[in-house]
């Protein structure tokens, strides 16, 4: 992977604001820019009402942006008409947070499957049949689960199933929507995992989103911080897990497990909720629960300072994080 | 793992064992499908033709050969109940089937598309307005007598109440993951709908439709004892009520049975009905 190659999709100010029932204006994700290289995965990480969903979701157009840009393989998704974005759908899937409501109740998992091989112009017929137990097989199910419905599945499996949903169409490129908070500890793993190996056997990028740092940690190239809809930190993960320049991934760390006992780290614990996003903070929007906020903070929306090797912070006491 | 008794497993295949464990369904049930049959079966049945005169037999009590009494005309009572079955089960039928045709078409372009949706529900929530016997009175009345305008009219009577429900459930349905995976997928918008939506509505559609199969038997009565409904020529249960009413001092049967056919019919209906949304509410259903 050279570092000239041009990203698989460069997000750039993407921006979405919701009309809110009293005529205000809701500014879910706020000039959010990041890229995808071809291959990799990068973790969007953010509490939740960070924008991290809708940030995803916009990227594949499943809700209108608001503004911005979204560059994939050299084509700007937003300028898209949506019938020329069907061209691009099955090129771009999603895996879902929760494995019980991402699948139809009522069809059966060839139908389920049988639905994205439409998608894709598979035949009918025999092969498809092959296909449905190929991608079965894949993703660590029995060829025969395919006459069953949903329901007869566990949490896990059901994720699996949405997971060759996304397989079967060939995508280049997966927004992976926690796909595995929803599960038991014990089965995470195993989904993680797959993830991983299904990443790498078909040279997948991926738009992992999470909110918390470890799980992204184990998957993830970059890692992308978000919070109340705007970019904190952004860079190569071994940077923002190893050298953090923003008080709200410290935090985060902070929080997150590490079975490592020899590895510093610092006790930041967040105090109160994430603001509304109906009246956030001005200034920088984390000021109000950061423990290093200034009153410059409440000022001027700190500009991203890029600190090199593509790791970016938008906070303006970076410096004294160093 | 699998295999277990999910909520939504016992929804389908076992719906028919479920209902048996719930007495007043399953007497609604019972009570429905032998009406059902009754009716279907009513040529083979009848032991006299429904219009067969007989003068000279006529306003006789029930007896061995006459098992409801006879009417003004010496008809056989019994006969005409069942064949007015045929007539009333069957008009019951079509203006579900009606309803549904324009109340599912609204309620799905209603709940899916926001742009429709105010429209529409203020149409639906103004034809709702309307007492039910006065508009299918008021339609009937500019469409003419005749069995297909009293299906049309209560057709469109029924409808915005399908409508309301499937618009309900469209909008909770039309957020679900599995239909922005359609979505993402590319599928088209029509396909989306009858799919992933249509399919996932159908639990609140058959209940609601029961309600309606019972409602309109009894509209359909009702415009017939008004006269505004089907010609009196053709027995239903609502013109022998009307018929029958002139003689109710000296042969009260000639309105009894039609009137129980109705009372049976309809009340084994709803407790169908009541039976059938406990088990296909999604509410409920979780924690069975």
């Amino acid at each position: 992977m050279s570092p000239v190659e041009a990203p698989l999709l460069s997000v750039e100010g993407l921006s979405k604001r919701f009309l809110a029932r009293n005529g205000r204006v809701v500014h879910a994700v706020s000039d959010v820019s990041f890229s995808v290289r071809k291959g990799t995965t990068v973790g969007l990480v953010g509490e939740s009402g960070s924008g991290k969903t809708t940030a995803g979701r916009t990227v594949l157009r499943l809700i209108e942006p608001s503004g911005g840009k979204a560059v994939f393989d050299g084509v700007d998704l937003f300028s898209l008409s949506e019938r020329e974005m069907k061209a691009y759908r099955k090129r771009l899937q999603i895996i879902f947070q929760d494995p019980f409501s991402s699948l139809n109740p009522r069809m059966r998992i060839d139908a389920i499957l049988g639905e994205a091989l439409d998608a894709a112009r598979f035949p009918r017929g025999s092969a498809r049949k092959d296909r449905v137990a190929e991608l079965l097989s894949i993703v660590g199910l029995s060829p025969d689960h395919a006459r069953r419905f949903p329901h007869e599945f566990s949490g896990g499996q059901r994720q699996r199933i949405g997971i060759a949903r996304a397989l079967a169409v060939e995508p280049d490129f997966i927004v992976a929507d926690e796909p595995v908070s929803a599960l038991d500890v014990s089965v995470q793993a195993q989904v993680l995992n797959l993830m991983g190996d299904l990443q790498k056997r078909f040279n997948l990028s991926m738009l992992f989103i999470a909110h918390d740092l470890s799980v992204v940690e184990y998957l993830c190239d970059d890692v992308v911080v978000m919070y109340l809809g705007r970019v904190m930190e952004r860079g190569p993960s071994r940077k923002v897990y190893a050298a953090s320049r923003h008080p709200y991934t410290r935090a985060l760390l902070a929080t997150a497990p590490i079975p490592d006992p020899t590895r510093r780290r610092e006790r930041v614990p967040l105090q109160g909720d994430i603001p509304s996003p109906l009246d956030p903070p001005s200034g920088c929007v984390f000021r109000t629960r950061c423990p290093m906020a200034i009153p410059a903070c409440a000022d001027i929306v700190p500009p991203v300072a890029h600190l090199g090797g593509d790791h970016h912070v938008a906070c303006i006491r970076h410096a004294e994080l160093a | 793992m699998a295999a277990t008794a999910g909520a939504g497993m016992a929804r389908e295949p076992n719906l028919l064992m479920r209902i048996a464990s719930r007495p007043t369904a399953l007497i609604g049930l019972i009570i429905v499908t032998i009406v059902i049959v009754l009716s279907v079966l009513a040529p083979l049945i009848a032991p006299y033709a429904p219009g067969q005169i007989a003068v000279r037999f006529r306003l006789q009590g029930p007896s061995l050969a006459h098992l409801m009494g006879t009417d003004e005309l010496g008809r056989d009572v019994f006969s005409r109940v069942l064949h007015s079955g045929r007539t009333s089960l069957g008009v019951g039928f079509a203006v579900v089937i009606f309803a549904s045709l324009i109340g599912v078409t609204l309620g799905l372009v209603a709940g899916f598309f926001r742009r429709f949706d105010a429209p529409v529900s203020r149409l639906i929530d103004a034809m709702m307005a309307f007492p039910d016997i006065l508009l299918a009175i008021a339609l009937v009345a500019a469409l003419g007598p005749s069995a297909t305008n009293v299906v049309i009219a209560l057709g469109i009577v029924y409808a915005p109440r399908l409508a309301r429900v499937v618009r309900a459930s469209t909008l909770v349905i039309r957020e679900l993951p599995y239909v922005e995976a359609a979505r993402a997928l590319g599928v088209p918008t029509p396909v989306i709908l009858v799919r992933h939506v249509l399919r996932n509505v159908t639990s609140p559609l058959l209940v609601q439709a029961t309600f309606i199969f019972a409602n309109a038997i009894l509209a359909e009565a009702g415009l017939s004892f008004l006269g505004v409904g089907i010609s009196p020529d053709i027995p239903t249960w609502g013109t022998m009520i009307s018929v029958g009413r002139q003689f109710l001092d000296q042969a009260p049967w000639i309105m009894w049975f039609p009137g129980s056919a109705i009372i049976l019919t309809v009340l084994s209906l709803q407790l169908l009905g009541d039976g059938l949304r406990d088990f296909l509410d999604p509410r409920l259903a979780k924690d069975v």
